[in-house]
């Protein structure tokens, strides 16, 4: 039984680990600014708990083997309590481990959530509900005009569906899409806002993902570094719909996008 | 102490009841009420199980109709995650281990004739049992179950208008919970005395086995989390009948306005979590207090440090109320409290870590009998480890912006808090089956239930590490509508055909269960030659757990191959081994 089951634990084990190293599934591509070093500190996470899983279960497998009551012939069980010494040691081993992981990982953390966006940053609202994304872009008076919950009609899509309140000078020149473009390599700054329950605005590829909260605007910024079409989900259980809740990201070079935003501001006039 | 501690036994003693209403139904016996919670966790793993294969087969066959359920629809899908999680979570994994095997155990392993309240013990049973047939109502209400997931996050659980289900089966999915945390809180008061004041002459806190302080520290979680669920969810059931917005700020659904406004939809996942990461150690802690206990036994060694495993459960228990944020990183709470909850969910890796070391210590230079609870306890420090390493994973933000909301969280929760928790209450079944029935329990099928499970298990769940990773969020009810999930459905079919087979295992374990009550081999009084207080006792045990003795206590609970002791064990009531051990 013991052999068994070192062969078992072990098989499992190496199996697992083949389809890690292999990366037969692994993360999307990365494709903005940040993604490389989250990706790297990916690997430095895999490595360290590769290793130790890897540890650990080879030895339960050879412990449960070594140590098998073989009858007569068993050598004699040592009958010890422990060993102080030995705990001290792996309890500073780990504590090092685990806080020196969290804190390689914290300066990524800080650069990406801890500053505001840059002030030249390319600025679009997002706003999540069941079970579309919406987009708006300020135009070329760079301020987002007023909406009201009133004015909301969330069959018509667009303008109507944020509730965009026209009589604002502000709004007149809004662009609302239901395509997300954007340059690249500017920094993007991200206004996320949901109108009924909690959607999450997920771009895998971007390494780019946080929660739409209504009753909050919460600002965030990612920089795409490679021009392309990438899927936007939803993250957040919002709905019957939450699995269709899907949406486009076109990162294009900055003269397509002035390009495009002129012919959507023009289409408005 | 001692003679205070004999005091408060002798005042808690009652009569054997006589006939069988009393006795078996509503019984104050420790010992029918831990069976009775044990048989309705049994009947909730059940539904819980059948609504996963019901989700495993709708994941890779949308269109397909089943019989007496018609075509699943998404808003179908979603209550079957919804049920099967709350279902699981509530009714199995803390129902079993602590209501079952901690009510029909923790007395007999400290010496004691039953719990320290007897009614109150009998209460938080039909409580329980009350909140389950509340939750199975959900199902048959007009709308059906609710679709917010178990965590019921608002606004989505707070209102009726957000989808199907969200209607009298939400209100119901509340009611439940709440009438649960009445149960729990009763529950974990009875142990908590018990425990400290219940305790056989001798039987200092640290001879206590190491079941005895996982369920201790459990109920102390379970006292301090049960509390604010129950409170958040009265103020949830507020903000849907009563017009009140805790919860709910201004918002529209389908654009029409609902009357709310001011409220945090964060304050509710602060108060949900707050109960919810505590709810994983009440899950794991009993498990691994089982698991500790049966390494000893059937490695005959004693446990290898002992009073670090104790400080580590206690360590566990604490940490484990520092670290509810970890599950909000992307919640739009402040990203510097997210730096101060990833560190503290750091640091409970040291004492998990510690515990793993020291299983692996107590093997080592052990005489290793494979008995059906050791291939369990076995399997279950395997599934740990590897539940336990994607923990560092997701509890750095920066790694979590990927992988939050993702297969791979299912992935992890499911491996550590699900099934390592079940292979613990396997484990117990098979230990304490000849105490609690007076019969063995058939190895040969418990070994093919082994195998089933635990390499069941591993296909099941290691794949969805693969998905999480490459991108597929969870509860998504068709894969279909993102075009990079494409490519990740053949490893959804695999994970389906895996659940079958290893459902069809746990047919195994049923048939033993039911085949063994009646027709199992004669068990001895410690079949197992195990060394605590349990096993000194008649089988099954009478109603006063000792007839008419008090035990008293002279040794630790781990006394395996004494130099110079006759046998290669020493129980606890023996005399004493002497100082020099």
């Amino acid at each position: 039984m013991g052999l068994v089951l070192l062969i078992i634990i072990w098989l499992i084990t190496f199996a697992s680990t083949y389809f890690f190293i292999a990366k037969t599934w692994w993360l999307p591509a990365g494709a903005s600014a940040a993604a490389a070093g989250i990706d790297h500190h990916f690997t430095t996470t895999f490595i360290l708990m590769g290793i130790v899983f890897v540890a650990a279960q080879v030895s339960l497998g050879a412990l449960v083997w070594i140590y098998r009551d073989r009858g007569p012939s068993s050598s004699k069980v040592t009958y010890s309590h422990g060993n102080t010494k030995l705990e001290i040691v792996w309890t500073l081993l780990t504590t090092i481990l685990f806080v020196g992981l969290n804190l390689m990982s914290s300066s990524i953390w800080a650069s990406e959530r801890f500053r505001p966006a840059e002030v030249d940053a390319v600025r679009v609202e997002v706003t999540g509900m069941q079970f579309a994304w919406y987009f708006r872009y300020p135009g070329p008076d760079g301020k987002f005009g007023a909406t009201n919950p009133d004015l909301e009609d969330a069959s018509a899509g667009g303008e109507a569906a944020l509730g965009l309140d026209t009589k604002d000078g502000a709004s007149k020149d809004d662009v609302v899409t239901g395509t997300m473009v954007v340059p690249v390599n500017r920094e993007i700054e991200v206004i996320l806002r949901a109108h009924d329950v909690i959607h999450s605005f997920f771009i895998p590829t971007m390494r780019f993902k946080q929660d739409a909260v209504p009753g909050l605007a919460i600002h965030m910024h990612f920089t795409p570094i490679q021009t392309g079409d990438y899927e936007i989900l939803c993250a957040e259980l919002c709905g019957l719909g939450h699995y269709k809740m899907h949406g486009m990201l076109k990162v294009v070079s900055q003269e397509e996008f002035d390009k495009w935003l002129a012919a959507r501001e023009a289409e408005k006039q | 102490m001692a003679t205070h501690e004999f005091a408060a036994q002798e005042s808690h003693a009652h009569a054997a009841p006589q006939g069988f209403v009393r006795k078996w139904v509503f019984s104050l016996d420790h010992k029918v009420i831990g069976l009775q919670y044990y048989f309705l966790a049994l009947a909730a793993v059940l539904v819980g199980m059948f609504l996963s294969l019901l989700m495993r087969i709708h994941l890779i066959w949308p269109t397909l109709a089943l019989p007496l359920l018609g075509d699943i629809k998404p808003e179908t899908y979603l209550t079957l995650v919804t049920m099967h999680g709350t279902i699981m979570v509530f009714f199995v994994l803390t129902t079993a281990p602590q209501g079952g095997f901690g009510n029909y155990f923790l007395p007999i392993q400290i010496g004691a004739p039953d719990m320290a309240f007897p009614v109150l013990n009998m209460l938080s049973f039909w409580t329980t049992l009350l909140g389950f047939i509340v939750m199975i109502a959900a199902f048959f209400v007009a709308g059906g179950a609710p679709l917010h997931g178990w965590t019921g996050y608002a606004p989505l659980s707070a209102m009726q208008s957000t989808g199907p289900g969200e209607g009298l089966g939400a209100d119901l999915w509340i009611i439940s919970i709440a009438i649960f945390c009445i149960g729990a809180l009763m529950g974990a008061l009875n142990f908590i005395t018990t425990t400290l004041d219940m305790r056989a002459k001798g039987m200092t806190m640290m001879r206590l086995p190491l079941t005895v302080w996982a369920w201790f520290v459990t109920a102390i979680l379970g006292l301090l989390a049960f509390g604010v669920l129950l409170s958040a969810g009265i103020l949830l059931l507020m903000d849907r009948n009563l017009g009140t917005s805790f919860f709910v700020p201004l918002v529209t659904i389908n654009g029409q306005l609902t009357g709310h406004k001011g409220g945090s939809p964060l304050l509710w996942q602060h108060l949900f979590w707050f109960f919810g990461h505590p709810e994983v150690y009440i899950a794991i802690l009993p498990a691994m207090g089982m698991c500790s206990q049966l390494l000893s036994v059937f490695s005959r060694k004693p446990i290898f440090g002992y009073k670090a495993m104790v400080y580590a459960i206690l360590g566990i228990g604490f940490l484990g109320f520092m670290v509810w944020g970890h599950h909000m990183f992307m919640s739009g709470m402040s990203p510097y409290t997210a730096f101060a909850f990833s560190i503290m969910t750091m640091g409970i890796g040291v004492p998990s870590a510690i515990k793993t070391f020291n299983w692996l210590g107590t093997l080592m230079r052990g005489r290793i009998r494979f008995t059906s609870p050791m291939l369990f306890a076995i399997g279950f420090v395997s599934l740990f480890v590897s539940g336990g390493i994607s923990g560092p994973f997701l509890a750095q933000p920066v790694l979590d912006i990927q992988l939050h909301d993702t297969y791979f969280v299912p992935a992890h929760f499911h491996l550590i808090m699900g099934v390592a928790s079940i292979f613990g209450i396997f484990a117990a079944t098979y230990y304490w089956f000849p105490k609690m029935f007076g019969r063995m329990m058939s190895e040969s099928m418990a070994r093919w239930h082994f195998w089933f499970s635990f390499i069941g298990t591993y296909a099941i769940f290691m794949p969805m590490h693969y998905l999480g990773m490459a991108g597929m969020p969870r509860r998504y009810s068709q894969l279909t509508e993102v075009t990079y999930l494409h490519g990740l459905i053949p490893l959804q079919k695999f994970i389906t055909y895996a659940a079958f087979v290893t459902i069809a295992g746990q047919l195994i374990f049923l048939v033993n269960l039911f085949w063994s009550m009646f027709k199992g081999k004669q068990a001895s009084d410690n079949p197992w030659e195990a060394t605590t207080l349990e096993w000194t006792t008649a089988t099954p045990p009478p109603h006063d757990n000792f007839g008419g003795h008090t035990p008293v206590v002279h040794n630790g609970p781990y006394e395996y191959n004494v130099p110079g002791a006759p046998r290669d064990y020493v129980m606890q009531s023996d005399p004493e081994i002497g100082p020099a051990h």
